[in-house]
Formats: C-alpha cells, structure tokens, sequence
C-alpha cells in the first residue's frame, strides 16, 4: 500500500512552503490589501514560472513537465498556507481542465503559455443570484457567451478563463480570450485575493469538453481546492498554538488552559480528516478510480468546515487583539468564505456526496 | 499512490486467507444466539489454540518468546483476513495485546518462560489491573497498595473497569508502593493471580443494561517479589510501555456498530416533517455526509498509518484523533438516527433490528467517549504531545502522594 505522497511531490511541496515562507505570507497580504496595490506579485509569479511550478501538470509535449495531481496539491497547499498573492490555484484549477477536456489544438494553443507563466488562466464559475454549480444562467449560442459571471478569483490580469455555462446537454465548461471580454473588478469580503466580474455579451467562446467532463473537472477542482483550504486552515492552527504558547492570563500561558488548548486540537482534528479524505480524492485521480465523487465531495466539506473552524477560532483564542485590524488573523478568517465561494459551498457539496453515495447503493444493489 | 499489498504482503495474505478458508469454516456467519460466556471462553481457547499451531498467534513478538517475529504488516493483515469471518475474539486482545508483552519486557527470565508460552497458547487468560475508583484520567493516582513483606508483597485495594476479570488466570496490577514519593515515582506493577486467596471479582452493571467489566477487589493478597515487573518505583514507566502497545489495536467505529449506511437506510423509509421521505431533507442528507466524513475520515486516516507501517515508517501522528472522532460521531449519528424515526426509535419493545442496534449504539457510545481515555483527555494528548502546548497545571505532580490533597 502506499497511501501517501510520493517524495517528489513533498519535495516540491517542501520546495514552495520554503519560498512562499520567504516571498508571501501576512506580511506581503497585508501590503496586497492596499487600494492601490497591483492585482498580484508579477515579481512572485515570475519566479514561480522560473522555478517550474506553472509548468508542473502540463504535459511535456507542451513545454510543462508532465506531473500528476499530487504536485497540483502540494502546491495548492503551500499558496493557501502562506496567502501567496499570485494566481496560481486558479491558473491549477484552469490546467486541470484543460488537460483533461482540452482537444490537441486547444492544449498546443494554450499551455505552452501556462506553463512559462505568460497566460494567466482562471474559473469563471460564480454567478450573481446563484450557488448551484449545475443551474447555470450564462449560457452558450453558436460558440458564444452570454450573461454574467462573478465573482471571479484572479480575473484582472488574466488572459485565459475556464467558463462555466449551461449549454444544450448540460452545463459545461468553455475557453474564453479575455481581451474580448468586459471585466471589471470587484469588492469582496476577502481584501488579499483580487477578484472581478466577467461580462459576456456574445462573446466568442471554444467549447471546453463536454458536460461529463465539467463533472469530472468539478470533482478534481475540489481535490484542489481541499488542499488549498487545508494550507489555510493549517497556517490559522499554527499562528493560533504559537500565541497560545506565549500569551499569559491568570499567571500562566493560556495555552496550558483546556477551553484554549481543546479548541487548537479540534482545529488539528478537523483538519487532519480534511487531510484523509482529499488524500482518497489523490487517489482516485490517479487512478481514474470510481469513489472520486465521494472523496471529492467528502474532501470539499472537510476542509471547508476547518478553515471555517480554524479562522474563527483563531480570532477568538487571540481575544480582543485577534479582532483587530492590525491581527493576522482576519486574513484567514475572510478566506474561509473565499475558499467557501471558490467552487459551490458547504451545503452543495454535501448533497452532492450522499448523491455520490446514493448512485454507489444502487450500482452494488 | 495505490492501495495493493506488496508483494510480499500478498504472499502472506494469500496464505493466511487459505488457511482460514480451510480452518473457520464454522464462522463464516455470526452465531444466530449470541454464545453464553462459557461457550464463548471455550470456543475462544479451542480457536487460539488453532491459531498457535499454525503460527498465527505473537505473529509481531520475537521467536525466543514464542512469537513468529515478523513484522506489524503482517499482523494487521492476519487481523483483517480473520475479520472477515466471525471467529470469537476479544478475549485474549489485552493479554496479548498489552499484558504479555510487558511482561516479556519487564519481567524476570524464568517467570517469562512460565507464562508466555502458556498465554500464548491461550491456556491462561490475562487481564489488566489499572483503573480505580479515584485513578481515571488521572491513572497515576492509584490507591491499591503494596507492603513488602519479606519474599512476597501484600497488596490491598480496589481495581475497576477491568475487562475479563471473570475470565482470566493472570492479571498485571499497577500498585502504590511508597506513598511518600511523588505521584508517579511510588508506583510499582505485578503479576497477580487472579484465583489467589482474597481475590475478589464483581461484575459492573453499565447503564446501557449489558456487563462487560468488573471490580476486583484485593484483601491481602499475596505475590512473590519475582512476579515484579520493572524495579520498584518504575510502575508509571512500565505501564506507559504497556499502554504503547495498546496503540496500534486503538480501531475505527467498532466492526458492527451501525454509522451513515444505516442512516441512509433509515432515512428512506421514514417520513420527513414537512412531507415526502425524509432522505430527500436537507438536514438528513448534511447529517449523512458529516457521518460519513467522521468515519470513513478515520477509516482513511488508519489507512496512511498502515501505509507507513508497510513501508517501514512510523504512523505520523494524526492516528492520535481516532477514538474521539469515531466515539462522538456515534453518539451523535444514533440520536439522530432515532430522532429521526420517532416514538417508534423511543420504543423497545418488539423494535426492528436497525433500530434495536441503534439504540444500543447510542448507549454504548457514552461509554465509549470515556473508555480507554476520555474525549477530554485525548484532545489533551493531541495539544500537548502533537501540537506541544504546555500541560495542564497539575499541582499534586511533586508533592509526595501521602502529602496531596
């Protein structure tokens, strides 16, 4: 059995902790939550490109380096651990797609620009008035967009979005080049993390796969995004224990006080089932496996539910300074309902996973 | 990443599955009465007995105790080939488990070859004499006390929550034997017999009706200073070394016990509150999925730790969040479970099989969440030791015992 990362992707894993630990973290977040401040660290995201990291999951017939899902992962771990201000979960989460619904002409156009860092590809997933990934309102014509897509992570500065739209078997995932698209920015709860709204007016758009596909995406994206989630929760965890070490109250560090430590090892708890069952969704991709609905469900959920846990948490054991603009704290407490927005929220995923089950009883009946 | 043995692993698994094909025939389905405790202790010796003589017993101790000296792998994969039949089991868990291995580590030579090889071969049942009335969570505080009395030590006192008391040949006891010493340090363990003279064993009645543990009370009893286990005063390092072995047995959501799948099934048959089968409700269909995550989370969280093992790692420490998922999450599943099915889930009388195992599920789970240590101390385990905040305050730790309040 072997039930793990391989060491290739821990190294690279290790490898991006290492350099986000140096380039990103709270302190490059708070400076990225100026009003003025670009859309992302272009110096970050060369060096990232440099090092290879844009480049893992496309394949080497493209200019990338042809790495499985488990380097996607660690890398989405590391940008959600550190907060890193540079686009690359989403430019993951549009590679995972591409390379599994892109045709040859589609995959030669566009990766060897992902993979050198020069397009920038992102979701357009959200819509306004809506949290169901399949009840879509921006719908397909003739190769063309219409409607409203927000928010959008990333989408000032992109040039590549992977759109999501109701078309004539279902929902399904389109290509759309962002210079011919109305995008404009917009203001949400989470001050780090730039997004905007896509407006398509008869755009012309390239039909991505086909609706079977977008499920499939669906379920890797949420693989994806679990690990991102289980960086943020586990950076939230870490700064938590340390102030909980060093903090005195009634003449002892609080962290020696079972109302303070109990909560840090719930935090742990939530987060290490996160951590099993996003591992089963690794799996599964890897092995085309049949339980991938589950485990991409079960993984979405579990570490929703620990970055909620975590950065509401973290608030409350650091008291009253936690609830302070200055604190860090608020950065892992606003992404929660960021990573909660990224791809359909807690309560989707879980109706989806009983579905999952559902479908499962019935085959083995 | 995959989830197949390796090759020597499936090696071993093909030939414990063959000899279990051809030797437990008579388990392939659980007993249609459950067997009285006489039956279930003979078909359990005559069992080990089988096992011993194929080599299926101590499969992880070294040979020179009788053991077959390979390696965790092969063990867990024993106990999974066998937990696909319903042979009897539990009875020699924690003599085996936790009891010999200490006293194979601790005990002098020659009392080790008397009675591990006997064990072994499941002639005599061991059980563990630790918990008491006042030594919970808090096990060094244990009362039971032993005198020096020339060769011998008298031990007096009371013992509680002991599994197979009933049963068992031989225990290990954990007693106090210089109270004057701090806590910790005045601790020493023995082996008992559990038929000696001023041995008395009671059965506990639990509140969700069944006895699975006793009370065993020592009025002056005798034992030979050769039956120490570790030197005198090393009673709390031992019994940490005992409890170690405990570790890796530490299971998921007990075999049968009812979790989402039971649930699902529930949940199609009943009606919801506002109409229509109450498996279409949201609330039924977030609490099926939460049930799920908990369990099958623990499930796969024991899957990286066998994954370790098999590549010769250590388990990292994320193991350590088993028993306090898997006890809530039971509690929790099961009042809702029963909720969900109204008075019908209140009722016992004539109740359907799902139902009477969900009510007795959600009455052993609160003895679950205490057993083997409390939901309380677990998340104090996981914060102390694997995210390293400081203990508790404990001001008895340095006092000399007899001087605490």
């Amino acid at each position: 059995m072997n039930f793990d990362f391989s060491d290739d992707a821990k190294a690279l894993g290790d490898q991006a902790k290492k350099l986000f630990a140096d380039k990103a973290g709270t302190s490059a977040a708070r400076k990225a939550m100026a009003k003025d401040a670009p859309a992302f660290d272009a110096a970050l995201w060369a060096e990232i490109a440099a090092l290879g990291w844009t480049a893992a999951r496309v394949p080497e017939a493209h200019g990338g380096l042809g790495m499985s899902a488990e380097e996607s992962c660690m890398l989405a771990e590391a940008a959600g651990g550190s907060l890193a201000c540079v686009p690359l979960v989403s430019t993951l989460l549009a590679t995972e797609a591409l390379l599994m619904a892109g045709n040859e002409a589609q995959q030669a156009k566009y990766f060897p620009g992902i993979a050198d860092g020069s397009c920038i590809a992102v979701v357009a997933w959200n819509e306004p008035g809506s949290a169901n990934p399949q009840a879509l309102s921006v719908s397909a014509e003739a190769n063309t967009l219409n409607g409203v897509k927000a928010p959008v992570a990333d989408l000032a500065g992109a040039q590549l979005a992977i759109v999501a739209a109701a078309g004539a078997d279902g929902p399904s995932l389109w290509l759309v080049d962002l210079a011919a698209a109305k995008v404009e920015t917009l203001e949400t709860m989470d001050l780090v993390r730039r997004h905007g709204r896509l407006t398509l007016n008869g755009v012309a758009a390239e039909p991505l796969g086909s609706s079977a596909d977008y499920q499939l995406w669906l379920d890797r994206a949420a693989v994806i995004l679990a690990y991102e989630a289980i960086g943020t929760a586990t950076s939230a965890m870490a700064m938590t224990v340390e102030y909980a070490k060093t903090r005195v109250a009634f003449g002892q560090t609080i962290g020696r006080y079972q109302g303070v430590k109990h909560k840090c090892a719930d935090m742990y708890i939530k987060i290490e089932l996160a951590r099993a069952h996003a591992l089963h969704g690794i799996a599964m991709i890897s092995s085309n496996g049949a339980e991938l609905r589950q485990a991409a469900a079960a993984a979405r959920v579990a570490s929703l539910d620990a970055a909620s846990f975590c950065g509401e948490e973290a608030v409350q054991l650091h008291g009253g300074i936690g609830f302070t603009w200055e604190s860090d704290c608020q950065f892992y407490y606003r992404r929660a309902r960021t990573l909660s927005a990224a791809l359909g929220g807690r309560g989707w995923w879980a109706d989806r996973l009983v579905r999952a089950l559902e479908l499962r009883n019935r085959a083995a009946a | 990443m995959d989830f197949n043995d390796t090759a020597a692993e499936a090696e071993y698994r093909a030939t414990v599955r063959a000899w279990l094909e051809a030797n437990a025939d008579e388990y392939r389905e659980p007993p249609a009465t459950p067997w009285k405790l006489d039956e279930f202790i003979a078909r359990s010796k005559a069992w080990q007995a089988k096992k011993f003589a194929a080599g299926y017993t101590g499969i992880t101790w070294p040979k020179a105790f009788g053991g077959q000296g390979l390696g965790p792998m092969q063990s867990i994969i024993y106990g999974q080939e066998e937990g696909r039949f319903h042979a009897p089991s539990g009875l020699y868990s924690i003599g085996l488990g936790m009891c010999i291995p200490t006293v194979f580590t601790h005990g002098n030579p020659e009392v080790a070859a008397r009675y591990v090889p006997k064990a072994l071969v499941g002639d005599e049942v061991w059980c563990q004499l630790f918990s008491e009335p006042a030594a919970g969570s808090d096990l060094a505080g244990i009362r039971t006390k032993a005198v020096k009395d020339g060769d011998d030590w008298i031990i007096d006192g009371q013992k509680v929550w002991t599994s197979f008391a009933h049963a068992s040949d031989y225990g290990i006891v954990v007693c106090r034997t210089d109270p004057s010493k701090p806590k910790h340090k005045g601790l020493t363990m023995f082996i008992v017999d559990m038929k000696a003279p001023g041995m008395e064993v009671r059965g506990i009645k639990q509140m969700s009706g069944g006895s699975d543990f006793n009370e065993v009370f020592f009025n002056n009893v005798r034992v030979p200073d050769a039956w120490r286990l570790g030197a005198e005063g090393d009673g709390w390092k031992v019994a940490l070394t005992t409890l170690m072995h405990e570790r890796l047995a530490v299971g998921g959501k007990p075999k049968h016990a009812p979790g989402y799948a039971t649930l699902m099934k529930l949940a199609k048959g009943v009606e919801a509150p506002n109409g229509g089968p109450a498996i279409e409700a949201g609330d039924v269909r977030q609490r099926i999925a939460q049930s799920y995550i908990n369990d099958e989370g623990i499930k796969l969280t024991q899957l990286r730790a066998l994954s370790a093992l098999s590549k010769g790692e250590m388990p990292g420490p994320e193991q350590s969040i088993s028993k306090v998922v898997v006890a809530k999450t039971m509690q929790e599943m099961a009042a809702f479970a029963l909720d969900l099915a109204g008075g019908d889930g209140f009722v016992t009388e004539g109740a359907d099989p799902e139902l009477d195992k969900l009510q007795g599920s959600y009455l052993w789970s609160a003895g679950l969440r205490i057993a083997g240590g409390t939901d309380e101390i677990l998340r104090n385990i996981i914060a102390e030791r694997v995210l390293g905040l400081p203990g508790d305050l404990r001001p008895d730790k340095d006092k000399p015992f007899n001087a605490a309040a």
